[in-house]
């Protein structure tokens, strides 16, 4: 019997269970999928905004800005890239101007701070690669970039290291409150627990329905993305964004966390909850939109394209909080963007929200620290060769692009809830994200995997059950 | 530090060639980096024959005619670093590799030959829409998977792409056991060898339907299937003519791309065309004593061609090394 059972790895489970661990409280994080950050939270643009963009007043907003104040901290201590680039929303129209306005008051009343409407030419000065069409932008020098992975990962390590336990393949298909417990059906049995927190991303509405008849709709909004290579990753140096529309932000263009250039979403309304699929509509609408607010950007260094669905509520409000109708049920609902940038906060508030049900006692032996995987390629020469001697698997490049080792790969694979898959180890140390597109690593990831995990090739998987890399040897169906 | 007359980087069929011209002109301190376990390059996991007609006038496979020139290597004492990355090179031809024998090295070269080879182009670049499911391979992953590793990654198998990488697995895959139901290509003549289209297509009965794509890729986790359509002179899709056909292997042989960010890491100037370096008459780049030849300048159809380039580039280097001592 758990204290707090979590349902869902990604950011918001993550952040919440990291929070929650700092009590003296049982909790399990229940997931569906085989690691960590298999959802919404994979495949995003990777964001931390300012917090001009949502309604004053709204808990979008004050999480928004929450969020991004404690991002550097978080970032520091749990060892995750961050960086305050920066970002702009470029107006092409003078008839436009008030919307920039209207962004700049909205954002002064969320309490952002240094916001500044410029002028052309100091966005010129600032950003050449803009379109000459500009007539003025907003600028929010508090806006950054994250690796939203290893942000993740980040929390659900430390969570774990404060001894959350983590279920994998493991799916929620129904739940009853029977007296003051909830009783879990999942497809790995069943599990007990005096509190549940929803934070099941696109699913939440059908997890809060299992218990809550409230209202509560999570339309899965399809954002396609296309990746850069690093070449073109100096193309701008700040999030560039459109002007906002009915569906959000609009395509925006940016540096990632790696060095890459990014370009998207798009935001289409779907009703498949899995239907991360692209679309050739998508993609040949963001090698045109992208080129709206940014000049030139180069097309053909385009190294992959992907989807992700935001978990959109129909009021496009964060739904966070414990349910009227059903006493420790605790949702976590409609993070859509800026839920990425909110999360730090969101997780305190979710935990607070937890701990005021429960009054739990502090664990005194929190420790809110984690160590990244190490990266030789940020050591000096002379503590790489150091490195090498001690552990010569640093030395053995699995990933010729993003050039990652053996040793690398290795940590990410024996270090607490570590990569099980390839897509596990790619969003853990980048390897296969580079410009070959895993070309020339897989077989060598594929073997290590193999190595460290103690199963035949065969059983490798790229992600999910049924992601097999090979289906059998030479000859085997003669 | 270590100080070398030419440094060749990559030990492929490029830098052999080049490393034993070289030698030949009288050159004493050349060394051969290269990044795997063997010298042969990409040559190794090509088992199929059909190398060295014009050099040997013989039918060799891929690791046959790359041992004629690694013998050569050895008979000559020319030295040459396995398992070795170089991760850093600059415009004054200092090289700095790494590996577990040497741990972090700086070399210093008089001139130094590009051989780096190419890379296969991912299916990103290609903007086909659909989920990004397992069993999905460019043509020469699935090679090396299948020949030197001896798996399969399917039974029935789809390639998308008719160069020769991609009829030299559709054989291969049906040699090892697995259904090739087609081979579909975007342009209106395959871009691979003739003898290739009749030996390793026609000779199995596999289809080769031109003008065609794939349009989109089913399955979330794993593929279950594609879309085919027909394009039309303009290139685009014709939507009356999408077919799905299930597969649970798609084989991409799509082009090739020069690999070139050690060039670019030290300042040679590339031709966008080619992907690969602005060279003149004598193989030599922007940068004065830095060669580059092989598959990393332009892709090249034949080996044979390759070694042939890498010989006069290997040359030129001795040439610029002995004017300039």
């Amino acid at each position: 019997m758990y204290d707090v059972i979590v349902i869902g790895a990604g950011i918001s489970g993550s952040t919440t269970a990291r929070e929650l661990s700092r009590y003296q409280l049982k909790i399990c994080v229940v997931e569906k999928a085989e690691d960590v950050c298999c959802g919404t939270s994979k495949a995003n643009s990777g964001i931390v905004h300012a917090g001009y963009d949502a309604r004053a007043g709204s808990l979008m907003a004050k999480l928004n800005v929450q969020g991004n104040q404690m991002m550097e901290a978080a970032s520091k201590e749990l060892d995750f890239p961050f960086e305050r680039i920066g970002s702009l929303v470029i107006c092409c129209a003078k008839a436009d101007i008030p919307v920039l306005q209207r962004l700049y008051a909205q954002g002064k009343a969320n309490g952002v701070q240094g916001l500044e409407i410029l002028g052309k030419e100091a966005v010129m000065a600032m950003e050449p690669n803009i379109t000459a069409e500009v007539v003025a932008a907003l600028y929010a020098p508090t806006a950054g970039i994250v690796c939203p992975f290893t942000m993740n990962i980040a929390y659900a390590e430390n969570a774990f290291e404060n001894g959350v336990e983590f279920r994998f393949h493991t799916e929620v298909k129904k739940i009853q409150k029977v007296e003051d417990l909830f009783e879990i059906e999942t497809t790995k049995g069943l599990l007990q627990a005096k509190c549940v927190v929803n934070a099941a991303g696109v699913y939440a509405d059908r997890i809060h329905h299992m218990l809550s008849a409230e209202p509560m709709r999570i339309t899965p909004r399809r954002g396609e993305y296309l990746l850069l290579d690093k070449t073109a990753g100096a193309h701008v140096s700040k999030t560039i964004f459109a002007l906002p529309g009915k569906f959000g932000k609009g395509v925006l263009v940016t540096p990632t966390t790696h060095g890459n250039l990014l370009v998207g979403p798009t935001a289409v309304d779907i009703i498949d909850k899995e239907g991360t699929d692209t679309t050739a509509e998508g993609l040949a609408r963001l090698r045109k939109q992208g080129g709206d607010h940014v000049r030139n950007i180069p097309m053909e260094k385009v190294i992959t394209s992907f989807a992700g669905l935001r978990a959109h509520e129909d009021g496009h409000e964060f739904m966070i909080a414990a349910a009227k109708d059903c006493e420790n049920l605790i949702d976590c609902g409609g993070i859509a963007s800026p839920g990425l940038s909110s999360a730090p906060a969101i997780g305190k508030m979710v935990a607070e929200i937890v701990v005021e049900k429960l009054s739990p006692r502090f664990n005194t032996q929190f420790y809110g620290r984690r160590k990244g995987i190490l990266s030789p390629a940020r050591l000096s020469y002379a503590d790489r060769d150091t490195l090498i001697r001690e552990n010569p698997m640093y030395s053995n490049i699995v990933c010729r692009c993003e050039m990652i080792s053996e040793g690398e790969v290795v940590d990410a694979i024996r270090r607490s809830l570590g990569a099980t898959t390839l897509d596990g180890i790619k969003r853990r140390v980048r390897v296969g994200s580079g410009r070959c597109q895993a070309g020339f690593c897989t077989p060598k990831t594929m073997e290590i995997l193999s190595r460290e995990l103690g199963v035949r090739m065969e059983e490798i998987k790229k992600s999910g059950s049924d992601a097999q890399m090979i289906l059998g040897k030479n000859k085997e169906w003669l | 530090m270590l100080i070398y007359d030419i440094v060749i980087i990559g030990g492929g069929p490029a830098g052999l060639a080049a490393a034993l011209a070289a030698k030949e002109k009288g050159i004493e301190q050349i060394l051969i980096l290269e990044r795997d376990c063997e010298l042969g390059g990409i040559l190794n996991q090509c088992i199929h024959s059909g190398f060295g007609l014009h050099i040997f006038e013989e039918e060799l496979t891929g690791p046959e005619y790359a041992l004629r020139y690694i013998e050569k290597i050895e008979a000559f004492k020319i030295e040459y670093r396995l398992n070795t990355m170089v991760v850093d090179i600059c415009a004054d031809k200092r090289v700095t590799t790494m590996s577990q024998a040497d741990g972090m090295c700086v070399l210093q070269a008089k001139a130094i030959v590009l051989a780096m080879g190419c890379r296969e182009r991912p299916r990103g670049t290609l903007h086909i829409p659909g989920f990004r499911p397992a069993g999905i391979y460019s043509a020469g992953t699935a090679q090396k998977l299948v020949n030197m590793n001896g798996f399969m990654p399917g039974k029935e198998v789809v390639i998308l792409g008719s160069g020769d990488i991609g009829l030299i697995m559709a054989r291969r895959m049906t040699l090892e056991g697995a259904k090739v139901k087609v081979v579909a290509e975007l342009m209106a003549k395959s871009g691979g060898l003739q003898r290739n289209i009749v030996q390793c297509l026609e000779d199995y009965g596999i289809p080769l339907r031109l003008q065609t794509t794939v349009v989109e890729i089913h399955g979330k986790e794993h593929i279950t299937g594609v879309t085919l359509a027909c394009v039309d002179e303009a290139g685009r899709v014709i939507d009356s003519t999408r077919e799905y056909v299930s597969c649970d292997t798609l084989l991409l042989s799509v082009g090739l791309i020069p690999e070139n960010e050690l060039s670019l890491k030290m300042g040679v100037k590339l031709d966008m065309r080619t992907n690969g370096p602005v060279l003149n008459d004598k193989y030599e780049t922007n940068i004065s004593g830095v060669f580059a030849c092989g598959n990393v300048h332009h892709v090249h159809d034949l080996v044979d061609d390759v070694s042939k380039e890498a010989e006069k580039a290997g040359t030129y280097a001795a040439m610029y090394v002995k004017g300039g001592a």
